[in-house]
């Protein structure tokens, strides 16, 4: 891929796409290797090989649990990440419970591993109801009570937005939702590690949680299910996790995902305070020096890391690869960068039109993301933006150099 | 994703701008799809003398774009509308597949503005689709 060979010539790197993938944090790689080296037993088998990584696989399980403040240990499940975490949520919520009956709520800017199982759903007897949202992507909490009913078996919605970092009151939606004994699943991807997520006292009964979103390996997750919730398992096998999910553990992954959640744990306040320092910092870097400029979002209601903006006239991908030759790593909610020719539905929910959703940044900051990172990355836009508004027929003319 | 050749028409695109006195104008596609591109032409003795374009879009919009106005120049007006999308992306070294239909629209902008100087001499009739 050409991007990257562009970049070597670059003067800095600054990575800002880490809801994308990130690093995995050094201590847990640590805590993993041994359990790609010798301590390569089954959690299944009786021998000490095997007790070994069981007492392993737990101990994560009790971090994880402690991060969320889930009741105890074993109501977190193990997976291969997010997308399978919700896809067992909804479908397993779904499939279980169907006697509840065939109403199913989720909002109109869920991640695609929640927009596609509902959907898919719609084929065998159930019916999604995608909610609207306000600008800001805030659940409209009226057509949720309206919609809601006693045949609604599941409400699907997101803790966090991945895209344009807006949280949602959670604690609200439950308690609309547990009015009428549906159950609540919440998608906290984006969100789990780098804000305070407390499953009691915000009322929720599923949570999916990924690995790789909280500085540990890609390839595992977690889904919290509150004890007395039913579910129907994806995958059947030798009955691993309690029935719900079988297939070996990937234990090497559990550990060092469940290391990264310790660590998000110990370090979530200074990182929330810092962050969102540094976010409100490079926000203002991006906005102030260009006219037509936007923040898509929530401006303080939202995760510490994400910063989502928009630049009228001009689209996404070419930003996007100016950026990338310049050193500078980011996402756009532009189709033209993606796998559909649509734009970001997610985008469009918030009720932006085509052209504004196909001009959007995304970036999302780090562990590691500086002040310098991001002054450097704000202050590559107003060139950026000028030349692609220079080229551009949508530009009026007061605008044009 | 992109090539070489691509990135150096993204990087420097050629004969960027408008014409105020262009014998012929041609525009396609559509904001809402992200790819909005317009042609600007001037014609003497039957000669695409001049061509410029202005674009919003993506990387591959902007370089089908600068290539098809370096593709175009010189040429006769029959020489111009037998250029198609599949010579822009040749030139280009190739695009990606999902670009090839959303995004390469430089062709036809070049021809709709050979359609409108034609048009404009009331010749309507010489365009053959």
């Amino acid at each position: 891929m050409l991007l990257s060979e562009n970049t070597l010539s670059a003067a800095r790197r600054v990575y800002l796409d880490l809801a994308a993938g990130r690093p995995v944090e050094p201590l847990a790689i640590e805590a993993m290797l041994p359990y790609l080296k010798s301590s390569c037993g089954n959690p299944s088998s009786l021998h000490d090989f095997g007790q070994q990584a069981k007492r392993a696989v737990e101990e994560a399980r009790s971090k994880i649990a402690a991060l969320i403040n889930a009741e105890k240990k074993e109501s977190i499940l193990f997976t291969s990440g997010a997308t399978e975490s919700n896809n067992l949520a909804i479908k397993g919520v779904a499939n279980r419970n169907k006697d509840r009956g065939p109403r199913i709520l989720t909002s109109s800017v869920e991640h695609m591993s929640v927009v596609n199982p509902c959907k898919f759903l719609t084929t065998k007897g159930f019916e999604t109801i995608f909610l609207p949202v306000d600008k800001y992507g805030f659940l409209n909490l009226d057509s949720l009570q309206k919609e809601l009913t006693e045949k609604t078996v599941l409400v699907s919605v997101v803790y966090a937005n991945s895209e344009i970092g807006t949280i949602e009151p959670i604690k609200e939606i439950s308690k609309i939702v547990h009015s009428k004994n549906a159950y609540l699943h919440v998608d906290a991807t984006a969100a789990c590690g780098h804000v305070p997520i407390d499953v009691k006292t915000e009322g929720i009964d599923l949570l999916t949680i990924s690995s790789n979103d909280l500085y540990g390996p890609k390839g595992v997750g977690a889904l919290y299910v509150k004890e007395g919730v039913r579910l129907e398992p994806l995958f059947h096998g030798g009955g691993q996790e309690k029935g719900l999910r079988s297939g070996t553990e990937n234990v090497a992954g559990i550990v060092g995902f469940g290391k990264a959640a310790e660590i998000a744990k110990a370090e979530m306040q200074t990182e929330i305070v810092r962050l969102t320092k540094l976010r409100d910092r490079f926000i203002d870097g991006l906005l102030k020096p260009i006219p037509y400029s936007f923040l898509n979002g929530h401006p303080t209601t939202r995760l510490p890391d994400n910063v989502s903006v928009r630049y009228s006239f001009i689209e996404g991908e070419s930003m996007l690869l100016s950026l990338d030759l310049k050193g500078v790593y980011a996402s756009s909610g532009s189709a033209c960068a993606a796998k559909t020719l649509e734009p970001s539905h997610v985008l469009l929910a918030i009720g932006l039109k085509h052209e504004e959703a196909h001009g959007s940044l995304m970036f999302t900051l780090g562990r590691h993301s500086t002040e310098e990172d991001v002054d450097y990355a704000a202050s590559l836009m107003p060139d950026i933006v000028k030349r692609l508004r220079d080229m551009s027929p949508l530009t009026p003319k007061e605008l044009k150099t | 994703m992109y090539t070489e050749k691509v990135m150096e028409h993204f990087k420097n695109p050629r004969n960027v701008g408008e014409i105020p006195d262009a014998d012929g104008v041609g525009t396609v596609g559509n904001p809402v799809c992200g790819d909005l591109m317009t042609i600007y032409i001037k014609v003497k003795d039957n000669r695409l003398v001049d061509i410029k374009f202005k674009t919003f879009g993506c990387g591959s919009a902007i370089a089908t774009s600068s290539m098809i106005t370096e593709l175009a120049k010189g040429k006769t007006l029959e020489e111009g509308l037998k250029i198609t999308r599949a010579n822009v992306a040749d030139e280009l070294g190739g695009l990606p597949a999902i670009k090839m239909h959303c995004s390469n629209l430089a062709a036809d902008a070049l021809h709709a503005a050979i359609e409108d100087y034609y048009k404009k001499q009331g010749k309507g009739g010489e365009v053959k689709k």
